[in-house]
């Protein structure tokens, strides 16, 4: 019981995260580890700057929101 | 034997989804309940969704759960992010949802809530859905890459540089209407006004906590933020009531659009950390859990629909938008049933997080779904009014002078008996001077959310803060589109005169950017301005342009989609894109055509230049311009709105051309010609 709630708990917070644009961190900071050892991984202030410049930078057309 | 139970299950929704489709659309002369709307559009989209849309998954576009999407293919933790479906769900549906679908459906309700509610059931099953699911599954094949960027590649570069013309025509009209519902809904009104002043300062506020005290608590900020904004909403009643306060907010159209204008060019310039970003959260946080606390009001008060099915304003004449039901209902309604917007956003980020084919389904069509019923649930927010006080709200002074007094007089004349006594009561409830000609959607959508809410929450002492509430909601969320718009439309304007000279295209120069940012407001801030001192109220003028040039593009995605399916040889199936393409086309090219050319000086811009024209050759001048030289504005604006109808009308006609070739060399090669990426087992390459 006490997991599910948890795990729910995190899909909402990812889920909120995600609407604003900002990725799941633990996940990306895994994906590095793995697949990038010994590569300069961003901590998560970098990250949060990273994600939030991105995400209006409007390079390339990209257009996050609809009318 | 296991087959049984879920069939006898589908039966019986179909069989609840037809008593209620049933009733919502053969009840005459009683009101009905609006928890019949919602089943009948429940139970529709279940069946839609079930049966249609894994039909365009399985057959169409033959979705394969073994092929590798981009964000398994380039995971990296940033962009391509193999993201849970139910995750992913939320993100494009905040990135979908928007302004639109609580708009178009308000306006159209002039009509009875009839004939809106059934293209907003139809369109999103045929038309809207499918384009958002195909064009999400196109662009996953290839990349995640963008709308601009497939039709170059599919359709040749001619039509990839068209298309992107058209975008950005729709981006500034868009961005030039939406100001408009805003200003709309604040002129003259201090505790509105104070409360969105408001909400610039919150989000500095937030902006500097995130970025030097707690960097990147995106919860945390948001919490400050909510209680900043609640605090604003509330102590914007007590600006409202106080003399020495009240004028200081208190504004015309003419000024809001001016502070608008000039605050959307500050906006885009400044730092993304310190204002957008920040309030981007606020708004999206509020407008989710708005569009889930409507949703729940309204099953809980049940109230019930006071407009009629369908109003004696189908024949075209009706004050809140001209024109006759075909195609101008189709064109008012726009984004809750069909959005060529969207076809941007399933080829911008949403591709690059799908974790496998198949879930493009549930995301793609299942969130356009939720998108329409955000529009079933504006168009029963606007049908609970009182129609009097509805077409109060939503005509222009012109049609029904400027005193409550003479505005029942007109109004109980079409039929939809009210006493100024009832127009001014409403007005004192929600804490204005006055609801008369507030068109633009906004402020009708308010006081029909703040009678729902007040229902459940707080009774009839709370309207006026549920009212100001919904008109926060929608300000928030329209303002940091404006802003992001601005931003988005100066890098267009950047990389299009980049293309004639190389150096404006450097993003970071200061110049280019100031540059950039200095016209992308003046288009918009042009067609806000001549909205705001337009003599039909401006959403009469602008929101049948804003819904033509998004159904164009509509129209743009679904030919891509089709030339897609005939190049993948697929073409068997292609009526799937062919059917919504070609009702899209009927639709944009009358309404684009009438608005040129109808001899209804309120529908065609020309008949009116003529008028005004004559008018002003013969010495006169006519209400509401009160000089000459007004009068020859008006017509040079006629002239200007002329060449916006008719450029959308070449854009739409010369990407048709262009999908005919595409299509007859898809069907002459014997191969398929599809440019898709990582087929794998599939084995188009």
């Amino acid at each position: 019981m006490h997991e599910r709630v948890k795990h729910l708990y995190n899909r909402f917070k990812q889920t909120a995260r995600l609407m604003v644009g900002l990725p799941d961190y633990d996940n990306y900071v895994e994906h590095r580890r793995t697949t990038h050892p010994g590569e300069p991984i961003m901590n998560y202030e970098e990250f949060f700057r990273e994600r939030q410049l991105s995400r209006y930078s409007g390079s390339n057309g990209r257009i996050g929101r609809c009318c | 034997m296991s087959n049984v139970v879920p069939r006898v299950g589908w039966f019986a929704v179909a069989i609840v989804g037809a008593i209620a489709l049933g009733t919502v659309a053969l009840s005459r002369g009683e009101s009905i309940n609006a928890v019949w709307l919602v089943v009948a559009a429940l139970c529709t989209y279940f069946i839609a969704y079930r049966f249609y849309s894994l039909y365009i998954a399985e057959k169409v576009l033959r979705l394969d759960p073994l092929r590798a999407t981009p964000a398994m293919r380039y995971n990296d933790g940033l962009d391509y992010v193999p993201t849970n479906r139910y995750v992913l769900f939320g993100h494009h549906f905040a990135a979908i949802a928007g302004a639109g679908p609580l708009v178009g459906p308000v306006l159209a309700a002039q009509m009875g809530y009839l004939p809106g509610t059934l293209w907003i059931l139809i369109g999103v099953v045929f038309a809207g859905a499918v384009q958002d699911f195909t064009v999400l599954m196109i662009s996953t094949r290839r990349d995640g890459r963008s709308l601009g960027d497939i039709i170059r590649t599919e359709m040749g570069p001619a039509a990839g540089g068209i298309a992107l013309v058209g975008v950005l025509l729709i981006m500034i009209i868009l961005l030039a209407v939406l100001a408009l519902v805003v200003v709309k809904a604040l002129a003259g009104s201090p505790w509105g006004t104070f409360t969105v002043f408001a909400t610039i300062p919150t989000a500095m506020v937030m902006g500097i906590y995130g970025r030097y005290i707690r960097p990147g608590r995106v919860g945390e900020m948001s919490a400050i933020g909510f209680v900043l904004l609640m605090s604003g909403l509330i102590f914007g009643q007590h600006v409202s009531q106080s003399p020495d306060l009240a004028p200081l907010f208190t504004y015309k159209g003419e000024t809001l659009a001016l502070i608008i204008i000039a605050y959307g060019f500050v906006a885009s310039v400044l730092p993304v950390w310190l204002l957008l970003a920040p309030r981007d959260y606020l708004s999206t946080f509020l407008k989710v859990g708005t569009i889930i606390a409507l949703a729940i009001g309204i099953l809980v008060v049940m109230p019930d629909l006071k407009m009629p099915a369908v109003s004696r304003f189908i024949d075209g004449t009706g004050p809140v938008f001209s024109g006759s039901l075909f195609p101008f209902l189709f064109i008012t309604i726009a984004c809750g049933s069909v959005s060529g917007f969207h076809a941007l956003i399933s080829s911008g980020t949403t591709p690059k997080m799908l974790e496998n084919e198949v879930q493009g389904r549930f995301i793609g069509y299942g969130g356009m779904l939720m998108e329409s019923f955000v529009a079933i649930m504006a168009m029963i927010a606007a049908s609970v009014l009182d129609p009097g006080v509805y077409f109060a709200m939503n005509s222009p002074a012109g049609l029904i002078g400027a005193d409550v007094a003479s505005a029942a007089h007109v109004i109980s004349g079409w039929g939809f008996v009210v006493t100024p006594e009832t127009l001014s009561q409403v007005a004192q409830d929600i804490g204005e001077k006055s609801i008369l000609s507030r068109a633009g959607g906004a402020p009708t959508l308010a006081v029909g959310m703040a009678q729902i809410f007040q229902g459940f929450l707080g009774g009839k002492a709370m309207m006026g803060f549920w009212y100001h509430f919904a008109i926060l909601f929608e300000a928030l969320f329209i303002l940091t589109t404006v802003d992001a718009g601005t931003r988005v439309a100066r890098f267009m304007i950047q990389d299009l005169v980049g293309a004639v000279v190389p150096s404006f295209k450097a993003t970071q120069s200061w110049t280019n950017n100031l540059a950039g940012s200095a016209l992308a407001v003046l288009f918009w801030g042009y067609f806000l301005y001549t909205g705001v001192i337009d003599p039909l109220g401006g959403i009469n003028t602008l929101w049948p342009l804003f819904g033509i040039s998004n159904q164009m593009l509509a129209g743009i995605a679904l030919i891509m989609c089709t030339v897609v399916l005939f190049k993948m040889k697929r073409e068997k199936y292609a009526w799937v894109t062919l059917l919504p393409t070609t009702w899209l086309l009927i639709c944009t090219l009358t309404a684009g055509l009438q608005k040129v050319f109808d001899s209804n000086p309120a529908i065609g811009f020309l008949a009116h230049a003529q008028k005004f024209g004559d008018a002003l050759a013969q010495g006169k001048v006519l209400a509401p311009a009160k000089t000459a030289e007004e009068m020859s504005r008006i017509v040079f604006n006629d002239y200007v709105d002329v060449g916006l109808a008719a450029a959308f009308v070449l854009v739409v006609l010369s990407m048709l051309f262009y999908g005919v070739i595409a299509i007859r060399k898809a069907l002459a090669s014997p191969q398929v010609t599809a440019v898709e990426v990582g087929g794998g087992e599939v084995g188009h390459a």
